[in-house]
Formats: C-alpha cells, structure tokens, sequence
C-alpha cells in the first residue's frame, strides 16, 4: 500500500489483524503543529511538523497472570506498524506478570472513528502575523524589545483494540506568550495565554499590554524578603495547582509518600485540606477547556494502566467544599486504596465560592502587598507538604492603597500550593487561565481565579530583572 | 573492545537519497543554504516497583527535517514518510515558512562558516548497546535492586529504573558536509523510601547518567562500571540515619559539596548562563537570560581565582560529546571561566556570526564551537549546552582534607531539588543527604537542608577545589530549553569543593511547620 493512501485507521487495523498475542491496543496519533518564535523584534526561529507515532500494547494471558509488552515509535506505513507490533508482542511474551492486570475495556466506538485527522498549519496565523510585525515596528518605535512565541497542535488520536474499541478523539491545543522588556533592559513584563484557533488572539493587544504593565514600572522600589500579602494572577495560581493535581497520585498517597498521605497510614481521603467553598476538579467537558474523553497511555506508571485504555472519563472532584474528595487512580490503586476509579484528566478548574471579580478588583481591595506577574522553576523542595520552591518572574508590582505603584525586585518563593488553599482571603472569579511554568510543553488547559494571599513566603531577593 | 560501528539497520533507511532529493528542492527554489537532517532515536524506559517490574516501554523517533535560509528568514519543515515525495513536499514546506517568516524578520538570517566534512562518521565510546541486550536481563537487575533495597528495615518501599538511549543521526547541507552518526546513553537509578516517626523521605543512588553502554552496569570497574552493589548496601542503612537525623539549624555554613551534588550547581548557574543566546536575548521568554551579558567578557569575576570551567563536547562518556553537531560543525573544546573570569561561551552558527571576534583572527567571520543540537527530527536546532566542567586542581586535595578544613559546616552528597532564576542569579538546592561536619570531622546526617544563594557570591566563596582523583563526571539526562520544548543531555565534570559562609535553610521551617 502507498503512504498516500494510509490512514490512521488503517494502521490501527493493520496492528490489530498483526498481532499474534491474545490481545491488542493500537493507538495513533496524528499530530500537526505550527509555531513562530521570536526575539530582540525580530522573527528567529519557525516550523511546521507533521509527526505520526503509533504506541501498541500487546496482551498475552499466561499461566501467572498477564503479561504486556508496549513499543511506540513514529509509523506512517502499514509495515512499520507491523513491525511495532511484533516487537510489542515478543516484549509481551517475554514480561513478568503485570501488577495492574484488570479486564480489558470493551466495545465502544467514537460516531466519527472514520473521519480524517485534523490539521494545522501556518495559516493559522494569517491574521496574527501581520498584527506580530506591525507590533515590532511599534516596539522598536517605543524602544521596547519582544521576545515570544506562539504554538497551534492538533492531535488526532485513533485508539483500537482486539475487545473492540475504536475511539477517536481531536486536541487542539495553542498558546501565545510575548516577554517585553525596556530598551535599557531594566524591566520586563510578560503576558500570555492558551487558544485553541488563534481566533481570539491579537498580537497588537499583546503589545499594547505590555506597554501598560511596562509602564507600571517607571518607578522601582526594592523590598527585602518576607511574607507579603500578595496577589497572584490566573497563571500563577495555574502553575501552583497544576503541582498540587500532579503529585496527587493515590499509591504514592496510600504508601505514605505524599502530602495526601495519613500519618499513620493510608490516605487524607475525606479530610478538609482548604478553605470551605474551594472546588478543584477536572472535566473533559468544560466549556472551553475539552479534553480527551477516554483514558489512553501507552505504558504504565502508578497513576496510568494500560489495562484501563479506552475507559471513559468525568467530571472528578479533587477537592470539593475544601475537602480531598478523590486522587489519581487506576483499577489497580482503587482496588488497593478501597475508592472509586478516578483516572488523570488533561484539564483542571479551581473554583472558590464567592470569587467575583478579576484580579484588578483584588489589587483595588488591598492596601499594601505584591501582584506577581507569574511564576517560574517551580520544583518540589519537600513532598510531605508539597513544599514548592520558585521565582517571580517578569514582574512584581506594588500595590498602594488599591493602586499599582511601581515595580518591585523578583523574589525567590518556597510555599505549599496545598496550604495556600487554606490560607488564601480573597479569590477572583475562575477565568481560563495559561501556566507560565507547565502550560507550554504539559498542561495548558486550565482555568483559575486570582488569588490573594496575606503571608506568602518570599524566602529571598532575586536580582533578576 | 573494537569500536562499535553505526547500526546497520539505520544505515539501511533511504536517507542519502531523501537528503539528496530535499536539497535540490529547496535549492531549485531559492534556498541560500539548506540542510537536512534524517533521525532515529530509540529509547527504552523501564521501571521496577518493590520487585515487580512496574512497565518497559520501548519508543522510536523515526523522521527527518529540512531547514532552509531563504528570503533572509528560516524556514523549517519536518516529515516521517520516508518517500521521495515526502522529502520533496517538506522542502517545499520550509520555503513556504521561510517566504511567511521573512514579513517579520527584520534582522537577516546569517550563520558562520564551517569547513566541509564530507561524508564523515562517528560513534561514541561504548561497550554493549543497553538496548541490545535483552528486556528481560534488564528487568531482572531493576527487580533485585528494589528486593535489595527493601531487605533494610528502614525501607517500605523501593524503586529501580533504567533508561536508555540509541541516537543514530544523518545531517547533510549545500555547503557539502554530510555526517553520519551513533550515540548511546543511559542512566539507570534507584530509589528507597522510608518512614520515621513523624516523617517519611527517601535516599536515591547518586550515580550519574553517562554516555556509555550495558557495562555501566553489567561490567568491571575497568569498563567504568558504578559499583552497584556498594551503593545498594548502603542506601538502606543512610535512609534509616537520615529518618532519625536531627533537623537543620538554619544560618551560615562553609560547605564541602560533594560532585554528586555539584554537577547540577555548575549545570544550573554556569552551563545556562554561558549559553550565549541567553545572553543575547534568544531565550527571554522561556528559559531566561542571563546575568553573564556579552559586555562583561573577559571581565566578570565569576568567581575566585581557583574556579576554572571548560567546556567540550569531546570528553569520552560525556552525555553532550558527538562528533559534529547538528549543523554540521566538529566539536570542539574551549574555556569558559579562566581563573574566575568569563572568558567564553557556548555558541551556534547564527550565534557565531552574530559575534565574530569570539572565535579569533583565523575565523573573521566566526566560528561556531559545536554546539547546536535537536532533540528529535520534528525540532529546529537550537544552542544547546556542551559539557561543561569545573576543573580539578592539579596536585589538590581528597574530600577528607577538604572536610578537615571545616570548623562548622555541612558535607553535601547527591542532587534532588534545584530552582534558579531567569538570569542565573539566585538558586536554591537541595541534596540526598547532609552531613554535619564539626572541627573537620563528620558527626552525621542533617535533615531539612537546602542551600540558597547568588551565582557570583556563590562561586566567589569557593576556597579549594579537590584533586583529580575526587573528579567525578555527572550530568542531566533530560535538560529542558526553547519553544518548542526540547530536552537534551549533557555531562559536567567536577572536583569535591569547599565553600565558605553559604545560606543553610530549614525546609520544614521554610513551609511554616
């Protein structure tokens, strides 16, 4: 057969008939994707990348228990994905029992299986582009430097399996991100969110921000370490929720290794972790932030099973009314941790009963503290209470009297995205937002409220403007 | 043992002809330098769980690339059908970008220039390629590692892994250099967790990922093999200390920082910061600047005069060590820190011909010292970090003698948390285990430790570095940087070095506890 007239559902047929072992997953997906990079205002680098990758688990039920062996790798013929799937199914012969073994998912089929991956390109930035060098000009004019970059992907994933699967499911996922610095290179600002067309995003509104936020900065005042009462925008309460979602894995919970684990044993299932009225839950449906519907890995870990593929996803509360309401689980973890199957889903909401307002309405009702543009190198310094340790980046402001003031140095930050739950006062209302940290390569499909917090720790200065 | 030669399953795919193809292409449409890179980069990832081999994945990153200067701008395309057409249509691609790119690119697309290395190979120093050997035979030493493990009573839980890297590369450009090559790389690890009292933590081997084969492993000492079983002894016995330890009095300590631990210092506050696309600018709106701008070369005090960093992309094993990067330039090695100045920097070609004079009157349009590497077919190269190493004082002391000199402080072994800021000037790590040292003796572990501080203040504390014989090569196996995200690894030698005055936090304390 020629490459032209391959499909994605054909490879995944072809790795299904292929398979000798007494049972198969195929999953393909079909990514496109498009960016523009630049810097000192001037477009640096570019590219437009197709990229097909086919994962296949195979299944052989032996006299122990199950066996699995998973090989992915890039495949655009039918021979390629046989070879794929002879190698999965030698590795599957040749493994130990698998752990998570469960009954295989079955007989669900997408309505629009047969229809063609979906695209991108680099007209998806017919509009933006011309708007991106019109605000160079305007930059240069004003003696302000850009730096940034935007990314448009669409992944079309087509995952099949010998118990009768045939799942489709298309992502697109986009974001933009523009830096904006003086001339002199004494400050910067920064602005930047996710898309899922490029439809709603105007380069020349981007740089009209920036002019403003720069503008913030005429005057400079230099603080000390401390607790501040600090305001932190969408972005940054997305970059401290995307931590607390990522290490609320239910094993390592009920091993006691993790800041959800009971002293003593077992998980803080049922306890109030946050404040009353705090909401953070993930949904493949939200409004604006869809994501795959149906559980697809092509291995597994102790918070995804291969065994679990194919099963559908919901609407999960992670913490409802303050309280740890559910963690990351398999089949096997839920077996083991005695709680309902409540798989990782690509998107998570923070809600606050009562937010209203957006993060200028918390800046008006404070009288002295920080607003942080958005956070970065954010890791973990001690999982016992997910103590986190990260910078400010791109812009500190004063707040005065509910009124921006000037520019403040960066901090160096440790807090625990967990006990800022509990500690927050004010919270804006739940707008989709863009992680600074994890949105461009992980996680940008979020949607979070400003948050104001009365002691956050600024551990110490950081000279970086 | 012979060299290994380049797989002959690699060098059986169709990439001189689709190279051929993409090339006249582009050309026949304007392209004033062309290049085409062709990929296969096989990875294998297996983890064990308390004796259960949890999962083993086996990935292949099959495809190719072309990147054109056409208009004044880059263009770049990239594809994974391996046909002609294919080859034909991605070229076209690339000049499609290149023609929308050049409305917005007001500065002129230039690279410097590079001797032609006509159809060269190289494969890099090892032994046994970890992926030939048998899926099983690995699993097997991940399930007795964690069984090991876990026979310490302070252990609860145990995990094992190993992961393993084939990178075959095929690059040809107009200018006639076509380089076929063969890396190998792995880092196997492994991890014990435990509980106190009124605490859990855990203690991971501080081997290094290296770029060697199955003998880091399987093999002698002689191969360069860790030893295994000594670490594997230990670990547990160090957990069960570490559970007990008292927490950390925070305040000012002299350290002595152990390469374990260092590496990532050194890779975190000088690797980045000498990346000279940072400081240009090329990185502000992901991974940062840096506080080492082009004004300061040859005049920034890095640190004290003891402090000597180069940087390669030769050193045998290194994880950044290749033959030619991937636009075609020979690696090379140089300085970057001379008797604590800043002396140089890392470099591509655009970046080479952006700053000429760096590579000296016999290169008046600059050259590129080798550093310019993609992370899969479907990404651009971008200036990446070459290894990059502390050097060893040449008759300098052991690490007893450096603790020796220490009235109070704290000895630091392994790397776990590490944070730094957009410009590479305030850094916060933490370690696998802190030892109080009191009149220049060891009096045991600490818990809760993080060392804090600025680059230059740091580097200008650093009172000695060891000898040579308490050299280490360490490094980072996946080192994230530029939109599209890219990983690369990459190796940093370094010598055991005493440290005076340095900020000591008490994590507990820092989160409020």
């Amino acid at each position: 057969m020629s490459s032209q007239q391959v499909t994605p559902q054909s490879l995944v047929e072809q790795g299904l008939h292929a398979t000798v072992s007494d049972d198969c997953t195929v999953i393909v997906r079909d990514s496109t994707s498009a960016n523009l990079r630049w810097a000192n205002n001037t477009l640096t680098t570019n590219g437009v990348m197709h990229g097909m990758d086919v994962s296949v688990v195979s299944f052989v039920r032996g006299s122990q228990g199950v066996q699995v062996g998973t090989v992915s790798g890039s495949a655009a013929s039918q021979a390629q994905v046989t070879e794929l799937v002879r190698a999965a199914d030698a590795a599957a012969r040749a493994a130990s029992p698998a752990e998570d073994a469960a009954d295989l998912v079955r007989d669900r089929v997408s309505p629009d299986w047969d229809e063609s991956p979906v695209p991108t390109d680099i007209h998806v930035y017919d509009v933006f582009a011309p708007a991106l060098g019109e605000a160079f000009g305007r930059s240069t004019a004003a003696d302000r430097v850009l730096y940034g970059f935007v990314s448009h992907e669409i992944t079309t994933t087509y995952l099949g399996s010998t118990t009768g699967l045939r799942l489709r499911h298309v992502q697109p996922t986009g974001h933009y991100g523009c830096t904006g610095k003086d001339s002199a290179l004494t400050q910067s600002a920064w602005v930047g969110g996710a898309t899922r067309d490029f439809s709603d995003v105007d380069a020349l509104a981007m740089e009209a921000e920036l002019e403003q936020r720069l503008g913030w900065g005429e005057r400079r005042v230099d603080l000390p370490a401390g607790r501040y009462d600090t305001i932190l925008p969408p972005s940054a309460v997305a970059d401290l929720m995307i931590d607390a979602y990522w290490y609320a894995g239910a094993r390592a919970a009920h091993e006691g290794q993790s800041v959800y684990s009971r002293r003593g044993g077992g998980t803080r299932l049922g306890e109030r972790l946050a404040a009353p009225g705090v909401r953070l839950f993930s949904d493949p449906a939200h409004p604006g932030l869809g994501c795959m519907p149906f559980a697809a890995t092509g291995s597994s870990d102790d918070e995804r099973s291969v065994f679990d593929n194919g099963l559908a996803l919901g609407s999960t509360d992670w913490i409802r009314d303050g309280e740890l309401t559910s963690l990351v689980q398999t089949r096997q973890t839920a077996a083991m941790t005695g709680q309902p199957v409540t798989p990782y889903v690509d998107n998570l909401v923070l809600e606050v009963d009562g937010g209203t307002g957006d993060v200028m309405d918390l800046v008006r009702g404070t009288e002295r503290g920080l607003l942080v543009t958005c956070l970065w190198y954010i890791r973990e310094v001690d999982p016992q209470s997910l103590l986190l340790t990260g910078l400010t980046r791109d812009g500190v402001y004063l707040v005065e009297d509910g009124e921006i003031t000037g520019l403040v140095n960066n901090f160096r930050w440790n807090e625990s995205p967990v006990d800022l739950l509990r500690r927050f006062s004010h919270a804006s209302s739940t707008v989709p937002s863009f992680s600074r940290e994890w949105g461009d390569d992980y996680f940008s499909r979020t949607a979070t409220p400003a948050l104001r917090v009365p002691d956050f720790n600024m551990s110490s200065v950081s000279q970086a403007r | 043992m012979s060299r290994p030669e380049v797989d002959p399953t690699f060098l059986a795919l169709p990439f001189r002809h689709l190279g051929e193809v993409a090339l006249a292409r582009a050309t026949e449409l304007g392209a004033t330098h062309a290049d085409f890179r062709f990929e296969r980069v096989r990875y294998q990832h297996l983890r064990a769980r308390d004796e259960v081999l949890q999962s083993a994945s086996d990935v292949e990153d099959l495809g190719f690339a072309v990147r054109v200067i056409h208009c004044g701008a880059w263009g770049f395309a990239s594809g994974v059908v391996l046909s002609p057409d294919e080859a034909r249509r991605v070229a076209e691609t690339a000049i499609a970008v290149a023609e929308v790119a050049a409305t917005m690119t007001t500065t002129p697309v230039e690279i410097a220039p590079e001797p032609v290395h006509a159809d060269v190979t190289w494969v890099s120093a090892y032994d046994v390629n970890p992926l030939e050997v048998a899926t099983a035979d690995k699993a097997a030493v991940l399930t007795d590692w964690t069984r090991r493990l876990r026979t310490g009573a302070a252990v609860d839980h145990a995990t094992a892994f190993v992961m393993a890297v084939q990178e075959n590369k095929y690059y040809v450009d107009t200018a006639g250099t076509s380089t076929t090559q063969q890396r190998v790389r792995m880092q196997p690890g492994f991890e014990a967790m435990g509980t106190g009292a009124d605490t859990f933590d855990s203690m991971a081997s501080i081997a290094p990922p290296v770029g060697r084969g199955w003998e880091y492993v399987a093999g002698s000492t002689a191969q360069g093999a860790w030893d295994w079983d000594a670490e594997l002894a230990e670990v547990p016995e160090l957990l069960a200390e570490k559970l007990k330890a008292p927490s950390v009095e925070p305040g000012s300590y002299d350290l002595v920082i152990h390469p374990s631990n260092l590496w990532l210092t050194i890779h975190e506050s000088i690797g980045h910061a000498t990346e000279l696309d940072r400081a240009l600018g090329y990185e502000a709106n992901y991974a940062g600047t840096s506080f080492a701008t082009y004004d300061k070369l040859g005049s920034l005090q890095y640190g004290t005069p003891v402090m000597n960093v180069t940087g390669d992309r030769t050193h045998p094993h290194g994880l950044a060590t290749v033959g030619y990067d991937d636009e075609g330039v020979e690696a090379q090695s140089w300085d970057i820190v001379r008797d604590g100045v800043l002396v140089g920097y890392q470099l591509d070609r655009p970046m080479a011909a952006m700053k000429p004079e760096l590579a000296g009157p016999d290169h008046p349009q600059g050259r590129s010292n080798g550093c310019a590497y993609a992370d899969s077919p479907g990404h651009i190269p971008i200036q990446r970090m070459a290894n990059v190493s502390l050097q060893p004082a040449a008759d300098g002391p052991g690490t007893d003698e450096l603790i020796g000199r220490v009235e109070r402080g704290l000895y630091v072994v392994g790397d776990k948390s590490w944070s730094i800021d957009m410009q590479r000037f305030n850094f916060q790590f933490t370690g696998q285990r802190f030892y109080a040292i009191r009149d220049g003796e060891l009096t045991g572990q600490v818990r809760d430790v993080a060392y804090q501080a600025t680059t230059t203040d740091f580097w200008g504390s650093m009172e000695a570095v060891g000898g040579p014989q308490t050299w280490v090569l360490g490094g980072a196996f996946n080192c994230g940087k530029a939109q599209p995200g890219q990983v690369a690894a990459v190796s940093h030698g370094c010598p055991t070095a005493l440290f005076r005055g340095v900020n000591i936090l008490n994590t507990t304390q820092e989160g409020g506890q």
